[in-house]
């Protein structure tokens, strides 16, 4: 029978009643008394010399209070970037500042040039017009080839070619992959774009900073995935508040997708201003704004070669990427291509040779970060999709050929050639299940019934491999970051009995309110009612390093389950108090304390009372309270993993493709939700269909952003999926954390579009149009293109 | 969006006697409202139609379907005189954006403005419809004078659209990925005044009549009578797809258009 409390029990989510009845509050429900609005005047050309900005008309216009400009933050930092990556060289990233508002400069449409803070919004609109900038325009720096050719203008003058670093992994191996590739049987060679993409969550990004005279503490409220890492970054490199003085606040938020890791200008801003003017500044992005300002995702131009044997067996992998940093560099915009990418090639094959190169390129365009995914996307594309043209060429059944090569089930732990160790899998069960999910068996008849109706059917299924819960501090700061990557808990178990978890980790779709107390009901047995979390708020939980990387469970819930066991164990310690007998005597099990071997017994609530009211406790032994913190920080990633099946008709009239199922085999490890486990996936599928079929960000020569708002940037729909198969039930637990739990926040979005684009593929050369690829998003228009190319 | 004065009117007579220099009517605002916040209009007036009663009925008599200026989308999808009398321009204004939108946005708003993308002008060409305004009755074939351009005078509004009921009619829309307006839009009808092909959303002149299918179907109305593709030339080309591929889609969507009739 199905649990209904505790890890693995799907409790519904106890967030939804307060989102789904309008009681959430979200940054912009906060306002505070005498509060000023922000706008900001923004570039409408991509690369310009910025010769001056004329304020003087505008601070006369009704209701203005302040303008600021670039010059107003030249003795501040810019916004940091929180890993270095060093070149093939030797040398470090080119890292040119990031300034708070333009100055000398402006590098993109959107770059922030001046801020109007007023008493309305409209006032602040009204003022900006007023503002008379004068910009030289220089040519605008947009596609990455023409950027790395020699012949460009510079984004940056500290990287006169553009490149921003040029890295090569495993540089060791380099010269042992030429060779393998040029000595082997047969060799795959496969172009590919992975498409920049805007994250567009729900809620757009908004800050409300204050400033508090009598205590001196600056206060930012923000859309954030991470309010520590915003207090650590703007605290320490930007504007000089050291912590004790800045609290950030990150109440509910809708939907973060990566967009909301990073510490952005306007957050900057408001904290600045609100100091300078005395008042609270308020600043709400709308939609049009998000799409110049937030930062973008992917944007990979890359080149794979796959050398196999005669058998099919993998020997090599080569890949040269351009990876576009965009104008400037966004908090983690550098490691996303390297480590969160480069050690992910390997797949979930034994693949023995693998050397990626990877050059980050500055352009005219709104800086590039992590998104959902983030590197692990782009490496599982470009593997899955070269295995799946391996495949065709070869004469192989692309699921057989990707068994050939899988790591066994008895060989893990598995060392692979690009630095990261898998402590456990078993890629052929998850192959197995999406088989079986799929009916592999029945799809000839569905292509055949297809084909009665003139549409082609095609069948894509790939396998998929990320590495989650970031990470091992000491590693990762071995590879360039700059920051720690632990995650914190206390747990606080109040006199009366209830229980609260103060937790780094931050939800904004996750469901950590509800999933959380479900781990601490099943460690003290208790009811989950009696639980509560709290999150988002630098002052009221202890550092963390918050949510992205699908970490929450893996490395938060670790550090909450290491609290609540230094929990049971003071516990312990009372309840032997209290019912005089030995600690070592004391079991603990359903929320009761026993002693072995006799009926005495008392439960949970008992001792919280005892202490908290210690008359009749061991005062000289341990002290009252009943509240811990601990600090997790794991021995490696975590490695989720499984296999991926999509099925589509593709119109060969009009090139209109249609998802007509998807099926998802997930080893996630253990699971403590599976509900919440199945939405997150589906979320997942969902973004990542949305890539393979319809999400583009493009823009013109100019530097303009022509998909700058739904009208042309094609969104995923609800009628766009199809129902979805999920299924978890292959697990292998992480060996390493507490849980055995592994992260499910990206799964989907990684899996699929390699999924999708396969089955495109497959339908179109079953059909006898013979097509290698389509780039992203496999557009009517694209598919259509494609047919007619290989007609003609 | 900047100020502006506001003025519900009461009857047409009112609302053209408020419209002047620099004032706007606005309908359901589905366009005009967009733009207003963008600040890419400054009305110094709007004068709201929808509170107009004689622009918010519909009839059908002696073969015709009248319908009001300021009837909703969702209005039009739902009557059942619709329905009845032309179920493919129920079925067109059903599947015009979305629920929001379709309970906004007016026939009447949707005609005047003559979006290149949007479905009913093909419905009001492919239907032959007449196009009342406070100016006078325009036909159709003279109503529509390329992207964004209409006869309707300055000054003018467009009062409610009269579609005779054909024999047999079907639109067939092919949807922009990202905006689903027509990408490609075909309206089809085969009645008294012969075959009428409308073609939306494809070409840079705007809504046009496909002559070459029509005469093709006048002899032999099936889809294998609908004629290979247009030339391109003319055609959009955007992010959307090429000359070509729009060209390529009238000829399917026709084909398909007439199918379903």
């Amino acid at each position: 029978m199905a649990k209904d409390s505790g890890i693995g029990a799907s409790i519904k989510r106890r967030e939804d009643v307060r989102f789904l009845t309008g009681a959430g509050n979200y940054t912009d429900d906060i306002s505070i008394p005498g509060q000023l609005y922000c706008f900001f005047l923004r570039s409408t050309v991509a690369h310009g010399k910025l010769n001056g900005v004329d304020t003087a008309a505008a601070a006369k216009m009704p209701g203005v209070v302040r303008i600021f400009t670039g010059k107003d933050f030249e003795a501040v930092g810019g916004l940091p970037c929180g890993w270095l990556i060093t070149s093939r060289d030797g040398t470090p990233m080119k890292e040119p500042k990031h300034p708070i508002l333009a100055s000398g400069k402006v590098r993109h449409v959107g770059d922030p040039i001046a801020a109007v803070v007023a008493r309305s919004l409209a006032e602040a609109r009204d003022a900006a017009e007023a503002i008379e900038v004068d910009i030289e325009e220089l040519p605008a720096v947009i596609d990455m080839k023409a950027a790395v050719s020699g012949s460009a203008a510079s984004v940056h003058d500290e990287a006169p070619d553009n490149i921003c670093y040029d890295w090569g992994f495993v540089e060791e191996n380099r010269d042992a992959v030429d060779a393998a590739i040029k000595g082997a049987h047969h060799v795959t060679t496969l172009d590919l774009t992975n498409q920049r993409l805007v994250a567009n969550p729900m809620e757009p990004r908004v800050a409300v900073g204050d400033y508090n005279r009598a205590s001196g503490e600056s206060t930012l409220y923000t859309t954030s995935q991470n309010p520590h890492v915003i207090r650590l970054l703007m605290g320490a490199f930007v504007l000089g508040i050291p912590e004790h003085k800045l609290r950030v606040v990150a109440p509910d938020v809708g939907g973060g997708f990566g967009s909301k890791i990073f510490h952005y200008a306007e957050e900057a801003f408001c904290t600045f201003a609100a100091k300078a003017i005395g008042k609270p500044v308020k600043w709400t992005s709308d939609r049009s704004e998000a799409f110049l300002s937030d930062a973008q995702g992917r944007d990979h131009v890359t080149k794979i070669e796959l050398a196999l044997d005669q058998n099919g067996k993998f020997l090599a992998i080569r890949t040269n990427t351009l990876a576009n940093m965009g104008a400037y560099l966004s908090t983690f915009s550098t490691s996303v291509p390297t480590w969160l990418h480069g050690t992910l090639m390997a797949g979930n094959y034994t693949t023995p040779l693998i050397y990626c190169n990877v050059k980050a390129v500055f352009t005219n365009t709104v800086p590039v970060d992590a998104y959902r995914g983030a590197g692990r996307p782009e490496a599982t594309f470009q593997l899955e999709r070269v295995i799946d043209k391996a495949a065709r060429e070869m004469g192989i059944d692309p699921i057989e050929l990707r068994r050939r090569n899988f790591v066994p089930a008895d060989a893990f732990p598995y060392q692979t050639p690009v630095a990261v160790q898998y402590d456990v899998g078993n890629y052929q069960a998850t192959m197995d299940k999406i088989v079986e999910l799929a009916d592999v068996a029945g799809f000839p008849a569905r292509r055949a019934e297809s084909a009665a109706r003139g549409k082609l059917r095609g069948l894509g299924v790939n396998a998929y491999i990320e590495a989650c819960g970031i990470a091992p501090s000491q590693l990762v700061g071995q590879l360039g970051a700059r920051a720690g990557l632990y995650e914190s808990a206390t747990v606080r178990v109040n006199a009366a009995g209830g229980i609260v978890v103060m937790t780094g980790s931050h939800s904004h779709g996750q469901g950590h309110e509800t999933t959380f107390p479900q781990v601490i009901a099943e460690m003290f047995g208790v009811s989950e009612d009696m639980v509560d979390i709290v999150h988002g708020d630098s002052a009221r939980t202890p550092m963390g390093m918050g949510t992205y990387g699908s970490r929450s469970i893996a490395v938060g819930g670790s550090a909450m389950v290491r609290a609540a066991e230094k929990i049971i164990s003071k516990a312990k310690k009372i309840a032997s108090h209290l019912m005089e007998a030995s600690a070592e005597d004391v079991e603990f099990k359903n929320g009761v304390f026993s002693v072995a071997g006799t009926d005495k017994t008392i439960d949970f609530a008992s001792v919280a009372l005892a202490a908290y009211v210690p008359h009749n406790y061991p005062l000289d032994q341990i002290e009252p309270g009943l509240e811990e913190t601990a600090f997790y920080d794991p021995s490696n990633f975590t490695y989720p993993a499984g296999a991926y099946a999509c099925e589509v008709e593709v119109d060969p009239e009009t090139g209109v493709v249609e998802v007509k199922s998807f099926a998802a085999a997930d080893d996630f490890g253990n699971v403590i939700n599976p509900m919440i486990v199945e939405g997150q996936v589906h979320g997942g599928l969902a973004q990542g269909i949305g890539q393979a079929l319809r999400e583009n960000t493009v823009y013109g020569a100019d530097g303009q952003l022509l998909t700058g708002s739904f009208m042309d940037y094609a969104m995923p729909r609800a009628d766009d999926m199809p129902m979805f198969t999920v299924d978890h039930s292959c697990q292998t637990p992480c060996s390493h954390n507490p849980l055995g739990v592994k992260g499910c926040g990206e799964a989907g979005a990684i899996g699929s579009p390699p999924a999708v684009v396969n089955a495109v593929l497959d339908a179109l050369n079953s059909g006898g149009i013979k097509v290698d690829h389509i780039d992203m998003p496999v557009s009517p228009a694209r598919v259509w293109d494609a047919i007619q190319a290989a007609q003609h | 969006m900047y100020a502006f004065d506001y003025v519900k009117a009461g009857s047409v007579s009112d609302a053209v006697a408020a419209l002047g220099d620099e004032a706007q009517p606005i309908s359901g605002g589905q366009t005009l409202i967009p733009t207003l916040k963008a600040r890419l209009a400054m009305p110094s007036k709007l004068v709201d139609l929808t509170g107009i009663a004689e622009l918010k009925s519909i009839s059908v008599s002696g073969g015709v379907v009248k319908i009001g200026g300021a009837v909703t989308h969702g209005a039009v999808a739902d009557s059942a005189d619709v329905k009845g009398a032309i179920p493919a321009l129920a079925s067109l204004a059903g599947h015009i954006g979305d629920p929001a939108v379709r309970h906004r946005g007016t026939i009447g708003g949707s005609v005047a403005n003559n979006d290149p993308s949007a479905c009913y002008p093909s419905a009001c060409l492919g239907l032959g419809a007449t196009i009342h305004t406070s100016g006078g009755d325009i036909a159709a074939d003279d109503f529509f004078q390329g992207m964004f351009a209409t006869a309707l005078g300055e000054g003018q509004i467009v009062t409610g659209v009269s579609f005779p009921v054909p024999e047999k009619a079907a639109y067939m829309k092919f949807v922009q990925p990202a905006s689903r307006f027509a990408l490609v839009g075909v309206f089809v009808s085969k009645g008294a005044g012969g075959v009428r092909v409308a073609v939306t959303g494809a070409s840079e002149s705007g809504v046009f009549r496909w002559s070459a299918a029509e005469q093709a179907l006048a002899g032999n109305f099936s889809a294998s009578a609908v004629p290979s593709a247009p030339s391109s030339d003319g055609m959009i080309g955007d992010l959307h797809g090429s000359p070509e591929y729009r060209a390529h889609l009238v000829s399917v969507m026709t084909k398909r258009a007439v199918a379903a009739c």
